[in-house]
């Protein structure tokens, strides 16, 4: 299909892009990489009577990093995430996940800001947020706010963000260098939305995990920290008995939709076996991979 | 609210192929459609209309994007090539021979944009092993080929490319 009419308004800075937003509210629909919004309009699932394009606003753009906190400019696209070597080094998770993020062509356009302001649930970069405890930066008219990821991703494609503020940046304190991490996800193909995804990190000490952040994707309306299970498998020594527990609470709780991809039992299962695979390779516990022996 | 009731065209001035091109443009019009219908590039093909297709690739300021993804008036100002500008330059000519000489096409549909990815892929990693090209050109559907003759072309010309620049012939 094609794109219902709108106008077209290029901002020439954040503050004419807040201006403009504050002038048309919901009427206006904010275009960064234009990677999600614009099958949107294609579709005709969105049809704003404005876009805004803040594409060319150099000053949301790029990668900042000091030994303290990396800061990710709204506007950083995904192929400049994975370039990037303070990503390589510092975020791994976050690497290993946009290289999940569609196919080179989307990855080429698509933005950091975007994607997260767009908040597919099903996405993988929302449960990086919350598996690295992120800040979003909110811009509006009055000032900054800093939002943690945990409260930023209200509902499908809802986010804490006011119709009159701008996503700006991400910051995110990078973990210790010796924290684990791990990223998985099942799709149907390659580059599709994931059924269910897991981006975890790990703090280990010894043969024990005592700093586990379970980011979730593709289980529900937002993405999900699995705060139960991640108590359970913490500060002690993860048995198959405390494993079994630990995928007990998670069923508890999440709730997946059911939908054309997979059954809600599917997506239960799946994110039971990612749980155990993900603790078998932060603990390096080859007897704890799923499908293990009884 | 404010905003006018019919969107008025906006003046936009890019490069396609290397030549200049002014045109008025709704907001609405995708890239795509532009060059498909404004510049009468028809080798930009256009499948799905929202991205999951592939086959309206092409390059805009030396990146490859999907043409029905980008606003035409986005691309003011840009650098856009198209596969018309890509096979007329010679730069694809051994990629379409192979192409040709492992049936890696039937109706040709995403052929277009299969070259444009798959030079794209030789471009950043030369010597990529299956794997990588089946992973690169994942986000291009073909319903003809099985996508095995496609692997073969590419594999072929990243080694014959591979060969000619250790000047071993091919």
């Amino acid at each position: 299909m094609k794109a219902a009419a709108f106008s077209y308004a290029r901002a020439t800075s954040v503050a004419d892009a807040l201006a403009l937003l504050a002038r048309h509210g919901d009427e206006a629909k904010v275009m960064s990489g234009g990677q999600s919004l614009m099958p949107a309009l294609n579709l005709r699932l969105a049809t704003p009577s404005l876009v805004i394009d803040i594409g060319r606003l150099a000053e949301l753009r790029g990668i900042t990093a000091t030994p303290g906190l990396i800061t990710i400019g709204a506007l950083t696209r995904h192929v400049d995430l994975l370039r990037s070597p303070e990503i390589a080094a510092r975020l791994p998770l976050l690497r290993a996940a946009v290289a999940h993020v569609a196919h080179p062509a989307i990855r080429n356009r698509g933005t950091i800001g975007g994607n997260l302001a767009h908040a597919d649930p099903a996405s993988e970069l929302p449960a990086c947020m919350l598996a690295l405890d992120a800040g979003m930066i909110a811009r509006g008219q009055k000032g900054e706010r800093r939002i943690a990821a945990e409260h930023f991703f209200t509902g499908i494609y809802t986010t804490a963000l006011a119709p009159d503020e701008l996503l700006v940046a991400v910051e995110i304190a990078p973990p210790p260098l010796e924290a684990r991490f791990f990223f998985r996800e099942f799709a149907r193909r390659s580059g599709d939305y994931a059924m269910v995804g897991l981006a975890a990190m790990a703090v280990v000490e010894g043969a024990r995990l005592v700093g586990l952040r379970l980011g979730y994707f593709g289980i529900g309306d937002r993405p999900q920290l699995a705060l139960e299970a991640a108590a359970r498998l913490v500060g002690r020594d993860v048995t198959a008995h405390v494993l079994d527990a630990a995928q007990g609470a998670l069923d508890d709780e999440i709730d997946p939709p059911q939908d054309q991809q997979a059954t809600s039992g599917m997506r239960r299962y799946l994110a039971r076996q990612l749980m155990a695979e993900a603790v078998s390779t932060l603990l390096d516990r080859p007897d704890l991979k799923p499908g293990r022996a009884p | 609210m404010t905003a006018p009731a019919a969107p008025a065209a906006v003046a936009i001035a890019l490069t396609v192929n290397g030549e200049l091109v002014e045109a008025q443009v709704l907001p609405r019009l995708n890239l795509a459609d532009f060059l498909r219908d404004q510049l009468a590039l028809t080798g930009t093909h256009v499948g799905c209309e929202h991205g999951v297709c592939g086959a309206c690739t092409v390059r805009l300021d030396g990146d490859i994007v999907r043409a029905c993804l980008v606003l035409a008036v986005q691309a003011d100002g840009a650098a856009v090539e198209t596969i018309e500008g890509l096979s007329d330059s010679g730069e694809i000519e051994d990629l379409q021979a192979a192409f040709r000489d492992r049936n890696a096409l039937q109706c040709g549909y995403c052929t277009p944009a299969m070259l444009i990815t798959a030079q794209d892929l030789l471009l950043h990693q030369p010597r990529p092993d299956r794997a990588t090209i089946r992973e690169h050109l994942s986000g291009n559907y073909c319903r003809c080929t099985g996508y095995h003759a496609i692997v073969d072309a590419v594999e072929s010309a990243a080694r014959a490319r591979a060969g000619r620049g250790r000047g071993a012939g091919s």
